[in-house]
């Protein structure tokens, strides 16, 4: 019992650290990239993804058993987009301005590989307990790795986080981090960093 | 001249790949070596022109007619995926050489987050049906340009001393990072 409540927890933590999906997989690097000129934004986005994986996980182990093996990625693909369509008319609905500001990208979670590769690689061979834990560790980590890109790029960028004024009067925004090269330039940091710790605590 | 000013505009300021992020991972994946990408970027090329026309066709056609707009997602995906199933058969079918080329890149381009997107992009514009075909063939022109570009700045990064922690994906993100710098530099063009 003991064993199984750790690698319950394990299963949850592997996606915060190990196996983060952004940092280490590369996965899901469109909308990471392109949501996270502020703080709020990377958080919206984590959030309507850590919704749909985890609602697509808890429906496709429910039904591991019943879906035929030849049609299992059709099966999962209007899972997933049965879902984002209900995220996104949602947001629509009831967030109009984050959705303004998402734009096309709440659609294409749809095509995020992180949803998709979760369930061929682990929502269709568990159970639905372990699915859902895996699917928030999963989304978690990934909320947590785009509200920190985000948070980075809108203070180097705006000098707030969360609007919230951080920086001094003194301080020259950078432009170029909440425009698109800063994306890339932040995410190249970001995994170099974790690079960097990961070594460190390897070799401690 | 306005379809020019599309495909001006969808190559070079609105990139698919360096300024709207869209199709990262086969941009990050398939652009180590010169050969693979120009194929991959003629593939995706192939597939976003086709893809432009049908889900051009699906959204004005089929579903506005029957008010099913929120089947929107659903649909496109499903098109999509068919699509490139149909497509791969076809130049199995009618063209040896071509299919060699460009096949084992083509089921990757189902999940390729470019092609979706150039469906969303064309139902966001209201473009008319043929604005919407040279709309999908130049995004497809400019993923094309950025991968090919990116894979000839990698090949020479081969030989490059990159500092330990910056080796792979983080010096691939950083060198993204200044191509999508150059290609600001067209922002204000049209």
């Amino acid at each position: 019992m003991a064993k199984n409540k750790i690698s319950l927890i394990k299963e949850f933590t592997k996606g915060l650290w190990d196996e983060n999906p952004v940092l280490v997989m590369l996965l899901g690097l469109c909308p990471t990239l392109a949501v996270t000129n502020s703080a709020i934004n990377g958080l919206s986005m984590g959030l309507a993804v850590l919704f749909t994986l985890t609602s697509s996980s808890i429906i496709i182990s429910t039904f591991r058993k019943i879906i035929p093996d030849e049609v299992r990625i059709p099966t999962f693909i209007v899972v997933i987009a049965t879902f984002v369509t209900i995220t996104d008319l949602t947001m629509a609905a009831k967030f109009p301005e984050i959705s303004k500001a998402l734009g096309p990208f709440i659609p294409l979670i749809v095509v995020n590989c992180i949803i998709l590769g979760r369930q061929e690689a682990f929502s269709s061979k568990n159970p639905v307990g372990r699915s859902i834990i895996d699917a928030l560790g999963m989304s978690v980590g990934f909320t947590l790795t785009l509200t920190l890109l985000g948070a980075i790029r809108e203070l180097l960028g705006a000098g707030t986080i969360f609007q919230i004024q951080i920086m001094p009067d003194s301080f020259a925004n950078w432009m170029v981090m909440i425009l698109p090269p800063g994306a890339f330039l932040t995410l190249g940091f970001m995994i170099a960093g974790y690079n960097w710790i990961n070594d460190k605590l390897k070799t401690q | 001249m306005e379809l020019f000013v599309i495909f001006l505009s969808a190559v070079f300021v609105n990139n698919y790949v360096l300024s709207r992020f869209l199709g990262i991972c086969p941009f990050v994946g398939v652009s180590k070596k010169l050969g693979p990408s120009i194929s991959m970027g003629m593939a995706t090329t192939f597939v976003m022109t086709i893809a432009a026309a049908v889900s051009w066709l699906i959204y004005y056609k089929i579903l506005i007619p029957n008010n099913l707009t929120f089947l929107k997602i659903v649909s496109f995906i499903l098109v999509i995926a068919s699509l490139v199933q149909f497509v791969e058969m076809f130049i199995k079918k009618i063209s040896r050489p071509l299919y060699n080329a460009l096949g084992i890149y083509l089921p990757l381009i189902t999940t390729n987050c470019a092609i979706m997107g150039v469906a969303l992009f064309l139902v966001d514009m209201e473009y008319n049906f043929i604005q919407s075909v040279i709309f999908g063939f130049s995004a497809g022109v400019g993923f094309t340009l950025a991968i090919v570009i990116m894979a000839g700045i990698r090949e020479k990064l081969e030989l490059a001393d990159v500092p330990e922690y910056f080796k792979g994906a983080p010096i691939t993100m950083i060198v993204a990072g200044c191509l999508a710098l150059a290609f600001s530099g067209f922002a204000g063009m049209i």
